[in-house]
């Protein structure tokens, strides 16, 4: 029992990282036609947002510590932070402790800026381009983004740390009177979950209550007639494209805590997510949501030891197999459109 | 490969009937060279086959780095670094054999397929001689065997797995490098010492060929000290997320995780099994504990702070205080402004090997190497005495045991040496159950 | 000739002579020169060449021709690998009777995800057969790898099926029933065509060019043409012109009465089969096989290879075949050693200047070019590098070809 509940909460964390890039993916889709593979370098570029804010808090002077010495024998040099000058070191360590936290407002118009030169700069040309040259394009650019970022960051991946206040970890065993330290659960763990509910609660609250959103809507289900109207909704879209990148960047940029982000993290995503969007059903938003929670927790549930033991292996095909079925038995995946990328 | 010179004209009608498919005169397969890409100029070329894309990319760089330090050293620039502590004198300062070393470098990407179409392009096109490099047991097994059947002699880089020189051992490849026996037979009496006799661990495993055998190594020594294996469980390499293979840690009885992980996929199962409190838990009414059986300081980087006070096993650090490696740190850290890895260690090390078994051979010849490099024992390369085993081409010296620094005062410092595990103790017979299986085959001369 | 017309004739027999020159054409540069780096012609790279040519031609058939995207061919190479390895592990060393399992497995291989993969179409076939390929890499490298002969056993299987990681290897234990186990000095033997070893070549030295006649070279250049003809044979038959027309409306088949299925699948299989004979030929010339050639990457490579050569052309997979493995072999070798000696002849600083600009793009940046490569096609050449050599043919021929004809040949599918 309590393993299952730790597996679910592990389904549904693995899910948000899902279901947010997934999201993203179908907004670009439903909204532009547009099949993004660089959609998982948004990601990452969101994640290196984190790691990108944490070198700058942790900018620093040289100061030479004649008490101490280096590898090679000579005077230690001790790097000092800028903020240590500006603050104080309490204040300067309280601000890098947070850097994570405080990449949101960073990453935010980063990656909407990102999203929207992308779309003005490469994506534009290519909507009445067969979905292979935009698969191939954005491929490129895909590598082009991740090979700049191992340039200057590297191949190895970069500890950012969460915020002294979140390490550690929740018991929730001890809160509904059982066994202590048996259900226990990462602090930011649940941070992520409830920050991926937000966001997605975010962005369906956007397209379901605003006009701006509704025009959206109107146009992901007829772009025409709502060109004819006299809407402009090419620069709408635009912006949704911007929206779809700073919510794949927001789900790096809080991922970076879990996982130590590396400039390979995009690719690592980029194939599960386009399977969490076609199982869903592409076009469909709350069919991506929730394929990426269901997939999520299949996974989980099928890394388990009996579970293994039983089927070896299943830990490693288990979305393919998921994704296989559910495409064989419901033609559209789970919440799919007709007519949608089938010609 | 021959070199005949033919008209162009007979050529042409040559291969065009080859291409048929009648089998022709052994014209093609005689041989006017001695051996593959035997050096007749002034100059030796030698083959760098790191990994310069994907995840190893920075190891793959640092290795390359350590090469480039021992060409300089071998042909006579720099301060020499350990060619001056090394107890071989064979080596002159002035190339192999008189030759000036020049290098080509590849890229493996970490992959057997493009390791191996790297190396064969250094030995069809470039005419390496030797090729080295490496950063995981998968390349290195593969390459290996391309190296036995084009006749050149193979200096492995970083791998770690037993069967490089076990089920996969080749007469032309050699291995400085430890192996995950050598790693459990150094680390268990170290843990019981630390942790105690009565314990039970749970394996997380690296679902390939080296954490199998990396598992099976520490099982076995693990058990051998009284410990309980109470279960282990295969994880994906393309694993990232590894929550949900830790959350049932918390419902086993274990009282010790040890992670069969290397790479990326150490720091994010490490950096994970902390998140879930495993440093803080109690179990059993012990401290719970982690072990991360092969320790990559370059990796270890990249867990942060998750490393402290964990043991692993390592199979060189720059913190050494011996002769050799205060001096190859020296040249090292003065040409690079940091230190080197363990990666670059053991590359630097088969570099100057290679050249000084050449050098005493007084011939490239393969074969002549290989007899040369078998049963050779040395000092001062860093890890004290050591041996390089006739019967597997394994080198056999001390292994460290190391423990994450508690208070680290640099991004190098991560690492502290607990012990130095003579080689004694890890030093086991070349048909050990966890090796045997394979046969070195005879050297091969190519050509 | 050979039931082809005038101009696929002379097509074919263009590239048959560009093949039997390759050795020629492909080291244009003298050894001791600087650009030497530049020279492709040696065996393991213009093998390659071939080979991936003969899986892009595969993979054109099914995506030029039915705009089916299969997201998971690399799977078939890898099925066709594992046939032929285990062929010479349990047969022999002759490379005919490897071949042929590698297309028989990897043909049933591709009846069975084909049958299931073509219930669906568009993204959801991609995906299908993606999911397949995936199953295929993840099994391969664990479970079918895993020690089938228990722990005290070292037999045939002491590494699985498929050798995971490491990939599947010769022994020296390997029964090979009609074949010898070890050669006489005790190495293990290499595939053969009857006897003709398929690594065994010849070299002329001309002056300062040294060119390489490799066997198995040529042996690949062979399969590769006989390949290519046939493809030239299936886009010409009546059988290509049912392929188009699902192409470009397979609704409109349906009501006409005829069944579209049975023609996907011949063309899923008949490309699977060539993937499979690629396959079997990496193994025969490098006799190893590892699970990475079915990962999702590999997959993807074949469909850049496709469209950055030109999709539904004849001659285009096999060009874009040739750049991308010409890239990732001679690009990521060039190191900032060489790129030292080439502009030493700069003033100091500036040397470093120019060397500094253009190292991120070579040696370990060579990613990043592919890349930069890969948009600048599709942005500024949407047919493939065939597009390219239009452009330039029209632009010496000094007249503009009618827009309807460009559009037959370059209108990419999905």
């Amino acid at each position: 029992m309590d393993a299952i509940i730790l597996q679910v909460l592990n389904g549904l964390d693995k899910g948000s990282a899902y279901a947010l890039i997934a999201l993203g993916l179908t907004l670009i889709f439903g909204t532009l036609g547009v099949v993004n593979f660089a959609h998982g370098a948004l990601f990452m570029i969101g994640a290196f947002c984190a790691v990108t804010l944490s070198r700058i808090l942790t900018l620093s002077h040289e100061v030479i510590d004649e008490t101490r010495t280096d590898f090679l024998g000579n005077p230690l040099k001790v790097d000092v932070p800028y903020v240590y000058d500006i603050f104080g070191q309490a204040t300067g360590d309280a601000i890098i402790d947070w850097a994570v936290p405080l990449s949101i407002l960073f990453a935010i118009p980063v990656m909407i800026l990102i999203g929207v030169v992308m779309e003005r700069g490469l994506i534009k040309h290519f909507y009445k381009r067969p979905h292979a040259d935009q698969i191939l394009v954005t491929f490129g650019l895909a590598i082009v983004l991740q090979e700049i970022v191992k340039y200057y960051y590297g191949a190895n991946p970069i500890p950012t740390p969460a915020p002294e206040a979140f390490t550690g970890s929740f018991d929730f065993g001890a809160l509904i009177g059982m066994e202590a330290n048996n259900i226990i659960y990462p602090y930011w763990r649940l941070v992520y979950f409830g920050f991926a509910a937000i966001v997605i609660g975010a962005v369906f609250a956007f397209l379901q209550f605003t006009t701006f959103g509704m025009v959206v809507r109107a146009g992901m289900a007829d772009r025409e007639t709502v060109g004819l109207l006299g809407i402009n909704i090419d620069r709408r879209f635009t912006i949704m494209f911007g929206i779809a990148a700073a919510v794949a960047g927001l789900a790096g940029v809080m991922y970076t805590p879990i996982n130590s982000p590396n400039y390979h993290m995009g690719m690592d995503f980029l194939v599960l997510s386009f399977v969490v969007v076609v199982v869903g059903g592409m076009g469909s938003l709350p069919g991506a949501v929730l394929a990426g929670f269901l997939l999520g927790i299949l996974e989980s549930f099928a890394s388990m030891r009996e579970v293994i033991d039983i089927i070896p292996g299943i830990n490693q095909i288990i979305i393919y197999l998921v994704a296989i079925i559910i495409l064989l038995t419901r033609p559209r995946g789970l919440m799919g459109r007709k007519g949608v990328m089938e010609d | 490969m021959s070199k005949t010179n033919l008209t162009r004209r007979g050529l042409l009608k040559t291969s065009a009937v080859a291409g048929a498919g009648v089998a022709l005169p052994t014209i093609f397969t005689s041989s006017a060279n001695a051996f593959t890409n035997e050096p007749t100029g002034s100059t030796v070329t030698l083959g760098f086959n790191v990994p310069q894309s994907g995840p190893y990319a920075d190891e793959g760089a640092d290795e390359l780095r350590a090469y480039e330090l021992a060409v300089e050293h071998l042909n006579g620039g720099g301060d020499g670094g350990m060619m001056n502590t090394f107890s071989s004198k064979a080596l002159q300062g002035n190339g192999i054999l008189g030759k000036k070393v020049e290098y080509v470098t590849g890229d493996t990407q970490t992959k057997s397929d493009a390791a191996r179409a790297s190396a064969k392009s250094m030995i069809e096109k470039d005419g390496a001689i030797m090729i080295t490099g490496g950063s995981s047991s998968g390349v290195a097994v593969a390459v290996q065997a391309l190296c036995q059947e084009a006749g050149v002699i193979f200096m492995a880089g970083l791998t770690h797995s037993n069967d490089t020189t076990g089920k996969d051992r080749r007469a032309n490849g050699f291995r400085h490098f430890f192996n995950s026996y050598m790693s459990g037979a150094a680390l268990a009496p170290v843990l019981a010492n630390a942790y105690g006799t009565d314990r039970k661990a749970y394996h997380l495993t690296a679902d390939y060929n080296w954490g199998y055998t990396t598992e099976e190594a520490i099982r076995t020594s693990t058990e051998a000290m009284g410990w309980e294996t109470v279960g282990t469980v295969l994880t994906p390499l393309t694993q990232t997320d590894f929550s949900s293979y830790i959350a049932p840690v918390l419902q086993s009885d274990a009282d010790v995780l040890v992670l069969n992980h290397y790479g990326g996929n150490m720091v994010n199962s490490l950096t994970n099994a902390v998140q879930f409190g495993l440093r803080d838990r109690i179990a059993n009414g012990k401290n719970f504990e982690i072990i991360v059986p092969l320790y990559s300081r370059l990796m270890a980087k990249g867990a942060g702070a998750n490393v402290k006070g964990i043991f692993g096993s390592t199979n060189w650090h720059w913190s050494l205080s011996d002769e050799g490696s205060k001096a190859f740190v020296k040249s090292f850290g003065e040409k690079y402004g940091f230190p080197p890895s363990q990666a670059a260690h053991t590359c630097y090390v088969q570099a100057i090997l290679y050249a000084d078994a050449v050098q005493r051979a007084g011939s490239f010849q393969p074969c002549a190497v290989v007899e040369a490099l078998e049963g050779f024992e040395f000092d001062g390369m860093g890890n004290g005495p050591t041996l390089y085993r006739a019967e597997d081409h394994q080198c056999f010296k001390d292994v460290l045991v190391v423990k994450g620094k508690e208070n680290p005062t640099s991004e190098f410092d991560l690492l502290e040496v607990v012990e130095i595990t003579p080689v004694e103790q890890v030093t086991y017979p070349h048909d050990h159950p966890q090796f045997a299986g394979g046969s070195l085959g005879s050297c091969n001369n190519g050509a | 000739m050979f039931g082809l017309d005038k101009k696929d004739t002379s097509l074919l027999i263009l590239v048959a002579i560009l093949t039997m020159l390759a050795p020629f054409i492909l080291n244009p540069f003298p050894a001791s020169s600087g650009l030497a780096q530049f020279n492709a012609g040696y065996p393991d790279l213009m093998q390659r060449f071939v080979i991936f040519g003969i899986f892009a031609i595969g993979f054109n058939i099914l995506f030029g021709l039915t705009g089916y995207l299969s997201f998971g061919h690399a799977a078939f190479i890898g099925v066709g690998s594992y046939a032929a390895m285990w062929m010479f592990k349990l047969v022999g060393m002759n490379v005919l009777p490897a071949l042929a399992l590698s297309m028989v497995m990897s043909g049933l291989f591709a009846v069975v995800i084909g049958y299931i993969s073509l219930r669906r179409s568009g993204i959801y076939f991609s995906i299908l057969t993606l999911a397949f390929a995936m199953m295929s890499y993840a099994l391969a490298y664990s479970v079918l790898a895993t020690d089938m002969d228990g722990p005290d056993q070292q037999g045939l299987l002491q590494k699985g099926l498929t050798g995971g990681e490491t990939g599947l290897q010769l022994t020296l234990q390997d029964p090979r029933v009609f074949g010898e186990q070890a050669t006489a000095d005790g190495n293990l033997p290499v595939p053969s065509l009857f006897g003709l070893e398929m690594r065994s070549s010849t070299e002329l030295v001309m002056g300062d060019w040294v060119f390489t006649f490799s066997t198995g070279y040529y042996f690949c250049a062979v399969v590769m043409l006989l390949a290519f003809y046939l493809s030239i044979r299936i886009f010409r038959s009546p059988f290509g012109m049912m392929l188009r027309a699902i192409k470009s409306n397979q609704q409109r088949i349906n009501y006409t009465g005829l069944n579209a299925k049975p023609y996907m699948l011949a063309a899923f299989v008949i490309s699977g089969v060539y993937a499979g004979l690629a396959g079997g030929l990496m193994a025969a010339m490098d006799p190893l096989a590892g699970p990475e050639r079915m990962f999702w990457t590999a997959s993807g490579e074949v469909v850049l290879m496709t469209i950055l050569g030109g999709v539904g052309t004849l001659i285009g997979p096999v060009l874009g075949a040739g750049l991308i493995k010409y890239m990732e072999n001679i690009l990521s070798k060039i190191n900032s050693d060489i790129l030292h000696t080439w502009f030493a002849f700069l003033p100091d600083g500036l040397e470093d200047f120019v060397v500094g600009m253009i190292y991120p793009f070579i040696g370990k940046g060579w990613h990043l070019t592919l890349g930069l490569i890969f948009m600048a096609v599709v942005i500024f050449l949407p047919g493939g590098l065939v597009e390219a050599g239009q452009r330039i043919s029209r632009v010496f021929k000094g007249r503009k070809a009618p827009e309807g004809a460009k559009k037959s040949t370059t209108e990419p599918a999905e």
